[in-house]
């Protein structure tokens, strides 16, 4: 019974409860941060983190927060932890943290966050929370890993920055596709995904 | 004739509920419909009949879109002589732009249709005519150059992304042959943009081989506007012989395949026209906004080779005509309503205009600007609309 509750609250936002593919929410982000892959993981990493953190201290916080300032304390408690995890990056991984800019301060306004903690860790437990902090982190990761895979491999026909397109496939006349550079191709991808997601789970097709 | 019809008739109840071949009913049909008049109608309730259906109407726009087609191979043809100093007669030069041409409408044609076919399998739909003329649009407003593997991978982006995801032909939001367009513009910009790809230099298939002379040079009328530095351009046809307002409508200049003589295009409006498949609002509205834009930014603009460069050229150079009678005038995704396309139209032209003068990064606005207001038509009828009713209820409420 508890295992079951666990195990929903990891894994179901991997697939079925997907905070991107299913609640489309943290789109702005997945534009930004998906040219590349480095970026985009360290972002979901981020996230992760971020959630997972703040959906713990709130969950430990949620019986002593006055119901009418709620969102405010969710706002100082998550500002607290981006900056925190800004700060480790500026000092550990400081050319991401430079390619990544504003994207890392505006986890802040992200709307899984939020979402999270005033629909989840405002009532429920701080393991369950830890663990929906988690796998709401992990689904946002998976979907912009995948967008910057098809991104980069496509648009600058890298991976990590490795080249894997083959020279010989320039010289033959390929060219890099210059619109996944584009934000507006993330979109696409994005609803590629949301696409083959729903073609799989029938029951999550609107009537 | 007959025995055609006989034949089909045989194999008909294969492809019916319960044949052998029940799960390609479309394809079938599709072909059936191709070849005769489909013989059936409507049964119950208020109808109206006429004469014309969709794919009557697919065939006229075709049909008015072969003039373009011919003078752009003849003008492929005209301009890669001229390119290699080689002296050609009229059917050698027509000859070596077919065999460049066609390899685009086939590579169009197969991979447009070819999704077709496979997405009404899919969904079990009837084959639609829809694509009929995206395709024979396609290879008319790229350059010759254009890679045959990138128009397969724009046309299947398009007819996927712009079309078949909206649900099919009469759908679709966007125009089809110009999100293709779009496509291929921002993927990939080195092969559709510059001074390199609007002029064959190159054989084709073998066909009229040599090495371009040294007073070659492939940029477009509009490409050397708007890269001039001089607050007035000359432009030049591509050994450096000087364009003039007839020369653009002539069209014997480099470009896209179809869009450069506005006599061509002029035939297939007039077909438009008289068959009333496009509408004459819609294509002079056009024409209007751009003028006078480009009227406006003559006298007023800023100081630059495109703002100063006159009215009537901006109306016969570059793909303006082109988009005004056959892009802008699609059915389906421009504005529906009798005012709404003055409305629709008018701001095609005009912003045309101003992407042309305002942003140094497109040469070119007839498409971005189409593709804008293709998403503003609905809006535009919506108000359209809700005016009128507001005029009537007036009407009724004050007596």
């Amino acid at each position: 019974m508890k295992n079951d509750r666990f195990k929903e609250a990891l894994l179901g936002p991997l697939n079925k409860n997907n905070p991107v593919v299913v609640q489309v929410l943290g789109i702005c982000s997945a534009l930004a941060v998906t040219v590349q892959l480095k970026p985009a993981i360290v972002m979901g990493l981020s996230v992760t983190i971020i959630v997972a953190l703040s959906n713990v201290i709130i969950s430990l916080m949620r019986n002593t927060i006055p119901n009418n300032v709620r969102i405010i304390v969710q706002l100082v408690v998550v500002a607290a932890v981006v900056t925190v995890v800004s700060e480790i990056l500026k000092a550990f991984a400081y050319d991401v943290s430079v390619q990544l800019s504003v994207y890392i301060g505006l986890i802040i306004t992200n709307c899984i966050l939020m979402g999270r903690l005033e629909a989840y860790a405002m009532s429920n437990k701080p393991w369950d929370s830890f663990l929906d902090g988690l796998g709401n982190g992990l689904g946002y990761s998976w979907i912009l890993i995948a967008v910057a895979f098809v991104r980069e491999l496509f648009g600058s026909g890298k991976l990590f920055g490795f080249q894997v397109i083959p020279t010989s496939f320039y010289e033959a006349g390929y060219v890099d596709n210059g619109l996944m550079m584009m934000p507006s191709m993330a979109l696409i991808l994005v609803a590629c995904i949301i696409w083959i997601h729903r073609s799989v789970n029938k029951d999550l097709q609107e009537k | 004739m007959s025995a055609l019809r006989n034949y089909i008739d045989k194999i008909k109840p294969n492809f019916e509920k319960g044949g052998k071949f029940e799960k390609l009913h479309s394809v079938f049909e599709g072909f059936e419909s191709f070849l005769f008049v489909p013989n059936t109608t409507a049964k119950m309730g208020a109808h109206i009949h006429d004469a014309t259906d969709s794919k009557r109407t697919m065939i006229i726009v075709v049909l008015a879109l072969v003039p373009a087609m011919l003078f752009g191979m003849y003008n492929v043809g005209y301009q890669h002589f001229l390119a290699i100093g080689q002296q050609m007669g009229f059917w050698g030069t027509f000859f070596y732009g077919f065999l460049a041409v066609l390899p685009l409408l086939l590579v169009s044609y197969i991979v447009g249709l070819g999704i077709e076919f496979i997405s009404a399998q899919i969904k079990g739909h009837e084959i639609q005519e829809g694509f009929l003329v995206t395709g024979f649009l396609i290879p008319l407003i790229v350059p010759v150059d254009t890679p045959l593997w990138m128009v397969a991978v724009a046309t299947a982006f398009a007819v996927i992304f712009a079309k078949e995801v909206f649900g099919g032909t009469g759908m679709n939001i966007f125009n089809v042959a110009l999100i293709t367009r779009a496509f291929l513009f921002f993927a990939y910009p080195t092969a559709m943009s510059g001074d390199k790809v609007w002029v064959r230099t190159d054989a084709a298939f073998g066909f009229g081989g040599g090495q371009a002379v040294d007073a070659f040079s492939g940029a477009t009328p509009l490409g050397q506007v708007g890269t001039a530095a001089t607050s007035t351009a000359d432009i030049t046809g591509i050994l450096g012989q000087p364009l003039g307002f007839w020369d653009g409508v002539i069209g014997l200049i480099p470009g896209s395949v179809g869009e450069t003589s506005i006599i061509a295009i002029a035939i297939g409006a007039l077909l438009l026209l008289v068959t009333k498949v496009a509408s004459w609002k819609t294509m002079l509205s056009v024409f209007l906004g751009g003028g006078i834009m480009a009227f406006v930014l003559n006298q007023f603009g800023p100081d630059t080779a495109y703002a100063n460069f006159p009215w009537y050229c901006h109306l016969v150079y570059g793909g303006f005509a082109f988009g005004a009678v056959f892009m802008a005038t699609d059915p389906v995704t421009s504005a529906h309503t009798e005012t709404g396309k003055w409305i629709y139209g008018f701001l095609i032209g005009a912003m045309a205009i101003i992407i042309r003068v305002f942003n140094p990064g497109y040469a070119e606005g007839m498409m971005l600007a189409i593709l804008l207001m293709n998403l503003f038509a609905g809006l535009i009828d919506y108000y359209v609309v809700q005016a009128n009713i507001k005029k009537r209820l007036k009407r009724v409420t004050t007596k």
